[in-house]
């Protein structure tokens, strides 16, 4: 089987490859930060032993982490609104479910930060008439941070390779762009094969640098 | 002595369906110290444990001071996370694995309590936890993580850490349990010197020696509740409850050393 490989088209289209690019690091972001957010709130209400709170938490949890993203996005941008009686743009959809997804992820991460504090630390701390909330902000979650940054790590960059699902409901990240100019020009193999080089671009250093602060962190220890 | 520091009244503590605590009552005068010995699983540490309200009493009374808290019964609400908070601040602990905290340094460790409870400024702070560290021996760890120390060094932080607080009690958990021989009297030195000073304290112990030298009151614990209480010289030579007895014949040689062996 013969191919001639032609990579030289690509430089027309990088602005249009940059757009997408863009798209993709602003949904990575953004979602991350929006996701936090939700991660932290989420898990650190999961460590009341109320059932009320517990019980709607851990539903929401699992039903995102045990349905496929590509599903949660599909439903949340064409059967959500049909349930709501609204339209929401296809980059809202995106947003809400990448974040949601994400969040579930972090909010597990959170808490089993938080969890793996020993029960001394929780005792010292009371014994010496701290409050519930300084226990928290002065013992724990100093510690417990620590703990949660590698993992918060991995999550945050399958989160930059998951935008690209959002391309399915026409959002126009770095994956999307990539299908159009394949749509124009005929040459998948060469389109994918750039696209797939700039996400590694992107990340192979993220890897590196997440892989330097887990050494600094287990030095520290 | 002058009236009781500590009262506990009928109290009573079950996990599940385990019933540790019996019906616990006993005063500890200002300025006494009180060794409980017993068996493991006699209910000494949960005793401890709720007389500073870290573990939460299902019914009777605890009052450590001028402060008074109920449980169960007539009063079935649970005391405010500020109540409990400010009663634990004027009752020391100290645990038997230390519970430094391992991200703070030694003087912060100390520190911690005046500066984020008792909003005591920074300086003074300062001042007040080097004054205690070199009360315990070791103002020249100031600036040293705990991880660097050995287990005597953590323990006499954990000791400075509970009296910054300026408590009105101590409560110390088996604090030489964890501890190497040769480092337990770095640590028995030191809450011997506090006995001396006038604290009131309450030290649940395997050192019948120590306790026998430094208590002025022994209780003994046996099934989840303090079935002889006396002085030293009462409870551990001439015990009366056969307990007592068969939990110090243990301690043969030591008796031994005091004359008359019980039984």
């Amino acid at each position: 089987m013969h191919y001639s490989w032609d990579f030289g088209f690509l430089w027309q289209y990088r602005t249009f490859i940059a757009i997408g690019l863009g798209y993709t690091v602003l949904y990575a972001l953004g979602t991350i930060l929006v996701g936090l957010i939700i991660g932290f709130a989420v898990g650190i209400a999961r460590l009341a032993r109320s059932p009320v709170i517990n019980t709607p938490l851990i539903l929401y949890i699992e039903l995102f982490r045990c349905t496929p993203l590509l599903v949660q996005l599909i439903w949340f941008y064409y059967a959500f609104p049909v349930i709501v009686g609204l339209d929401i743009p296809a980059h809202i959809a995106a947003g809400m479910t990448l974040s949601l997804y994400t969040g579930a992820f972090y909010a597990e991460i959170i808490r089993g930060g938080v969890t793996s504090i020993e029960r001394g630390q929780w005792d010292a701390a009371r014994a010496i008439g701290m409050r519930r909330g300084q226990v928290m902000r002065r013992v724990i979650l100093p510690q417990a941070i620590k703990r949660m940054v590698p993992p918060f790590m991995n999550q945050s960059i399958t989160q930059l390779k998951n935008t690209s699902l959002v391309s399915t409901i026409a959002v126009s990240d770095l994956l999307y762009q990539g299908e159009i100019i394949t749509a124009t020009t005929y040459r998948p193999l060469e389109v994918y094969t750039a696209i797939a080089i700039i996400y590694f671009g992107v990340l192979f250093p993220l890897t590196l640098l997440a892989q330097a602060v887990e050494r600094r962190l287990a030095l520290s220890d | 002595m002058s009236a009781a520091m500590i009262e506990v009244t009928d109290l009573h503590k079950s996990f599940g369906a385990l019933e540790v605590l019996k019906g616990i009552a006993f005063e500890v005068p200002r300025g006494a110290v009180v060794a409980l010995l017993g068996p493991s699983g006699s209910g000494k540490s949960t005793l401890l444990r709720c007389i500073n309200l870290l573990e939460t009493p299902d019914r009777g009374e605890v009052r450590v001071g001028a402060r008074h808290i109920a449980f169960g019964g007539t009063k079935p609400r649970l005391p405010s996370d500020r109540e409990l908070a400010a009663f634990r601040a004027q009752t020391g602990m100290v645990f038997q694995h230390f519970n430094l905290f391992p991200h703070m340094t030694v003087l912060g460790n100390v520190m911690e309590g005046p500066v984020t409870v008792s909003r005591m400024a920074k300086p003074e702070a300062e001042r007040l936890a080097r004054a205690l560290l070199d009360k315990v021996g070791l103002l020249d760890k100031a600036s040293s993580y705990p991880q660097h120390l050995s287990g005597g060094q953590r323990q006499r932080v954990a000791i400075a850490r509970a009296l910054a607080m300026n408590p009105e009690v101590v409560l110390f958990d088996e604090v030489t349990s964890a501890l190497d021989p040769e480092l337990v009297g770095e640590v028995l030195a030191v809450i011997q010197q506090l006995a001396e000073e006038g604290m009131t304290m309450v030290i649940v112990t395997h050192e019948v020696a120590f306790a026998h030298e430094v208590a002025d009151l022994v209780g003994f614990m046996s099934g989840g509740q303090i079935v002889e209480m006396g002085p030293p010289s009462q409870v551990l030579e001439h015990p009366e409850n056969p307990r007592t007895r068969a939990f110090l014949e243990r301690f043969h040689s030591f008796i031994g050393s005091y004359g008359q062996r019980p039984g």
